[in-house]
């Protein structure tokens, strides 16, 4: 279970959010919105731990992420807006080290079989700078499928992507949800992921 | 589409810390020119000098460490900013803090790196470039074990230089301005210990105070770089 206490972030001047409450179980999902700029990225950088809240606390499980520090890193897979993929190494071995930089082991057989269901069968091999930019994505998107974390927060996941691979995503969010997992993630269109509990969270400025 | 399928084995913190190494220098293999820019321009900078000062051999042998030494350091300089300015682009260094891995040892495998491909090509080119020096083969062996223990120290105390620069603007010119001053006892003691033995004092001194700062460094610059990396990344 992911709870949020009483969360405030401030940028500069601005107050972003203040008194931020939540919580979710597992199975469940937040869909995060807000207008460009109310702080959705500040709030799932502020989930993961990168940056500090103003105030309040983030608990996994009923502990403070803080004081779990790696073991909270652990049962965590983050994608921000940008796509971590090196244009120079094939789309199979940027899988096996962002799997490494997890901690997990991914041979050539395990990588492959995930690129081929993100629909990249076939492209294992070839530079990443040779792909398209929604295809780069699907790379990233790629490593959703072989993390073993329970805890997924994915910033803008959907974007840069075609009508199917939306409903691919849509599915392999739900598959994790259905398998125990938790979601958080923000998204401008609407999406539909079928899940035991779903919880939207507006941030107004 | 099948549920999360599980799979994969968990890696050793050592085991991630290799695969890090791997990569670095994948990329730089798949990067070729920008290595090789770094190399031919430490090439061309040390051949400058003999041409342009002509063929006075006891003043060539009386300049020689200096300018390779001062040519290594620009050298590396040049190779700072990618050391960590690729990964932070594209949000790799995102998912290196959030890696459970320490970010300490990831980084240390960074510059570990970071010197195979920058610093350790300069230490064997050094000998044949000495060779337009006119020194004696000794004193060439000296300033290869000289520059085997002060390349290292370049790219830990760079590393903290580029860290502290990231994400700002102007970047390439700030660590220069940052680093090059952090550089100055590796130079003293990188080219005395040369010209302590042309000179017969032997250099067993200044080698081991190089060693002496090879060791504080090994111990501090990744745990400064890693702090600093955390306040670019906030």
């Amino acid at each position: 279970m992911l709870t949020a206490a009483n969360l405030a972030c401030t940028r500069g001047e601005r107050r972003l959010f203040a008194g931020l409450n939540f919580a979710i179980e597992a199975g469940g999902w937040i869909h995060v919105t807000g207008e460009n700029g109310s702080g959705k990225t500040s709030l799932l950088r502020i989930l993961c731990g990168l940056s500090q809240p103003e105030a309040g606390e983030i608990r996994w499980n009923g502990a403070p992420i803080r004081e779990l520090d790696d073991e909270y890193r652990k049962i965590l897979l983050y994608l921000g807006h940008q796509t971590p993929v090196k244009e120079e190494l094939t789309a199979r071995e940027n899988l096996q080290i962002s799997g490494a930089l997890a901690g997990t082991v991914l041979d050539e057989a395990d990588a492959d079989a995930a690129l081929e269901q993100v629909g990249l069968g076939g492209r294992e091999r070839l530079p990443v700078r040779f792909l398209s930019q929604g295809q780069k994505r699907r790379v990233a998107l790629a490593r959703l499928l072989t993390s073993p974390a329970p805890l997924w927060i994915l910033d803008e996941p959907f974007v840069a992507l075609d009508a199917a691979a939306l409903e691919m995503l849509a599915a392999i969010i739900a598959g994790h949800l259905a398998g125990g997992g938790i979601a958080v993630l923000t998204s401008h269109q609407e999406v539909t992921i079928e899940a035991a509990a779903r919880l939207t969270l507006r941030i107004a400025a | 589409m099948s549920a999360t399928t599980q799979m994969g084995t968990q890696m050793s913190v050592i085991a991630v810390a290799i695969a890090v190494v791997r990569r670095d220098l994948l990329l730089a293999l798949r990067r070729k020119s920008e290595v090789l820019t770094t190399l031919f321009f430490f090439v061309i900078v040390v051949s400058l000098f003999p041409l342009g000062i002509g063929p006075e051999m006891s003043l060539l042998r009386k300049i020689a460490p200096g300018v390779l030494w001062v040519a290594a350091l620009l050298a590396t300089m040049l190779s700072l900013n990618r050391l960590f300015g690729a990964d932070y682009a594209d949000g790799t260094l995102e998912q290196m803090t959030l890696s459970p891995v320490p970010l300490g040892l990831l980084v240390s495998a960074k510059i570990l790196a970071h010197w195979l491909v920058a610093g350790l090509p300069l230490v064997l080119l050094a000998p044949v470039l000495g060779l337009q020096f006119d020194l004696d083969p000794r004193s060439l062996g000296v300033l290869m074990v000289s520059l085997l223990l002060g390349t290292p120290l370049l790219s830990l105390v760079g590393a903290i230089g580029a860290a502290l620069t990231l994400g700002v603007r102007g970047g390439g010119v700030l660590v220069s301005l940052l680093t090059l001053p952090l550089y100055i006892p590796a130079l003293i003691f990188g080219a005395g210990a040369v010209e302590a033995d042309i000179s017969g004092l032997g250099a067993g001194g200044h080698l081991s105070l190089l060693a002496a700062l090879l060791a504080l460094a090994v111990f501090f610059a990744p745990w400064a770089t890693t702090a600093a990396l955390r306040i670019a990344l906030e």
